[in-house]
């Protein structure tokens, strides 16, 4: 047997393995959380755990749904600000601005998505908190600390808007011209056939790419905890303070650890992060699979 | 030639950049005809097509001057409105283009841009533009479907049943056939020999025979100026300019 055979075996034989290790890294590590937070679901039961929001490690109550209600009110309300505007400019990029626009901005978007995101965590807290405080709620007739659920949104839609601008604008670049010439010369006017032609034929990108923000938004830590407050409980407006899971277990992990089950209860919370994403993921691949089907 | 040409180009210049696309065309389109433009590819063909729609206009730095007139009006004076413009002329590109949507609301869609909602109108009008491209009888029982399920020489018929379906006045096409298997080509052309009863059909093609087949007219362009213009006969077998006949006798390509 020659030697480009053998190598071209033992290439295919490795990209297999590492691909098998891919997986089975995700299974390692959703099997090392569920053995870790082994003991805290023998003592409660599963939904007490996910349905109490009593959080009293030191009397070992541990509900979790003020984590996980804060945590997808930042996500839900960050999609909700950064979605719009960057479906917008990136349609304004792609389809109405001169060429040498893009040209300039897609570069500064790459750079912001490249900013360490404890960079905008300081923004937040030296611009975002006080104006908040000072400004908004007071408008809405609210008195707030200024670290609250409205802020980490904010601040975490900025953080996402980069890398989806940059993906949208991808997605709409890659309507073919003549797409655009037909519709024209049908009578649509610009407007339209962005609405009904552009936007349409892109809706499984603009799908994934808002997928791929919302896992962004969902896992976010650290800027996320240093502006909203991480006040254990259900935040009933907007200028309230919240907790989400990520910074639960950003902030306490390693400590505390003399208080029993307090480790089980962190891991129980990585679990559920873990298990959000998965499901999550799956749901959407297979919504994304459905559209892609019946538009393209 | 005739006294009152839908379509009319005069002076005509097109820069896009600092480089000259279009060198004065000066032609008046036969009425009710097919005029096909014939010239290596890069001399302009699409450019020309795409002044007298003024799709040219989206392209980044053109600058145009000259006239296209349409029944007497400058396109490029006259028409505040562009919707009302293009609705005079269908398009028909290279490639098919169907919209992101069913076979239906494909051949409809231009109905709709122009205000009409009844449906009984839309699907009598679905139907009779379907038949004319002869596509109805493999698409009537599955309107429903997206029409990217459709084959290639489907969608270009079904993009040229919802050109016809706005009830244009001038049918422009880019080199129609040109991604398409040769029956379904045929059955273009079929369509292309009817419509010219009623509609001024430009037709740009870089195949010669396609064009001896089809053309009454023929316009011989090369680097972007108007060599030749005149009857199909005379320019095929009896053509004046040099270039023209080096062209056509396979020369330059
Ligand atoms: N948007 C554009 N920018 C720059 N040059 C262009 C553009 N569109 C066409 N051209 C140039 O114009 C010339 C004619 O192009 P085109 O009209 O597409 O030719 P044809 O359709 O006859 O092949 C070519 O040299 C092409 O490179
Ligand atoms: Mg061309």
């Amino acid at each position: 047997m020659n030697l480009r055979i053998l190598i071209d075996r033992f290439a295919c034989r490795f990209s297999a393995f590492l691909s098998v290790c891919c997986v089975a890294l995700l299974a390692l590590i959703a099997v090392g959380l569920i053995y870790k937070s082994w003991p805290i679901l023998l003592e409660h039961s599963l939904s007490e755990l996910l349905f109490s929001t009593i959080w009293s490690p030191m009397k070992g109550k541990f509900g979790f749904l003020s984590f996980i209600i804060s945590t997808f009110q930042i996500t839900i309300f960050s999609l909700l600000i950064a979605f719009p505007i960057c479906l917008l400019s990136a349609t304004y990029l792609v389809e109405l601005a001169p060429r040498s626009i893009l040209k300039i901005v897609l570069p500064l978007i790459d750079i912001l998505a490249g900013v360490p995101s404890v960079i905008y965590g300081i923004w937040g807290v030296l611009m975002i908190v006080p104006c908040i405080r000072d400004h908004i709620a007071p408008f809405f007739g609210y008195t707030t600390s200024g670290y609250c659920i409205l802020t980490g949104s904010l601040v975490l839609a900025i953080m996402v808007v980069p890398v989806m601008m940059h993906l949208l604008i991808q997605v709409l670049q890659a309507v073919p011209h003549e797409l655009r010439d037909s519709t024209l010369s049908l009578g649509a006017t610009h407007w339209q056939m962005i609405k009904l032609v552009v936007w349409r034929k892109c809706l499984p990108g603009i799908m994934a790419t808002t997928i791929l923000g919302i896992s962004k938004a969902i896992g976010e830590t650290i800027a996320v905890l240093m502006v909203v407050g991480n006040v254990v409980q259900i935040p009933k407006n907007l200028f309230e303070s919240g907790y989400p899971l990520p910074a639960l277990i950003a902030n306490n992990y390693g400590e505390m650890l003399s208080i029993p089950q307090y480790d089980a209860a962190l891991m129980f919370a990585a679990l559920i992060l873990l298990a959000v994403i998965l499901f999550f993921n799956m749901a959407s691949a297979y919504i994304l699979k459905r559209v892609t089907k019946s538009i393209t | 030639m005739q006294i009152n040409p839908h379509l009319g180009i005069s002076q005509l210049n097109v820069h896009i950049g600092d480089q000259q696309i279009l060198k004065n065309i000066n032609i008046n389109f036969p009425n009710k005809a097919i005029t096909a433009i014939i010239g290596p590819s890069g001399c302009g063909k699409t450019t020309l097509l795409k002044t007298m729609n003024r799709l040219i206009e989206n392209s980044r730095g053109v600058n145009i001057t000259g006239k296209v007139l349409i029944n007497g009006q400058n396109i490029y004076d006259d028409y505040e409105d562009l919707t009302s413009l293009r609705k005079k002329m269908g398009l028909l590109a290279q490639r098919p283009t169907p919209l992101p949507m069913s076979i239906y609301a494909n051949v409809v869609f231009g109905l709709k841009l122009h205000g009409i909602k009844d449906e009984k109108i839309l699907q009598e009008k679905a139907e009779k533009y379907l038949r004319i491209a002869s596509l109805w009888d493999e698409v009537h029982d599955r309107m429903r479907d997206p029409a990217s399920k459709l084959s290639i020489g489907q969608q270009q018929r079904l993009c040229l049943a919802r050109g016809l379906a706005i009830e244009p006045e001038i049918i422009l096409c880019d080199e129609p056939t040109s991604a398409l298997d040769p029956i379904s080509s045929k059955k273009i052309e079929e369509s292309f020999n009817e419509l010219k009863q009623e509609y001024t059909i430009i037709l740009v093609t870089h195949i010669l025979r396609q064009a001896r087949r089809l053309a009454d007219y023929v316009v011989f362009m090369y680097l972007g100026e108007i060599i030749e213009f005149g009857p199909a006969k005379e320019i095929f077998e009896n053509p004046k300019e040099q270039l023209t006949k080096e062209y056509i006798g396979g020369l330059i390509s």
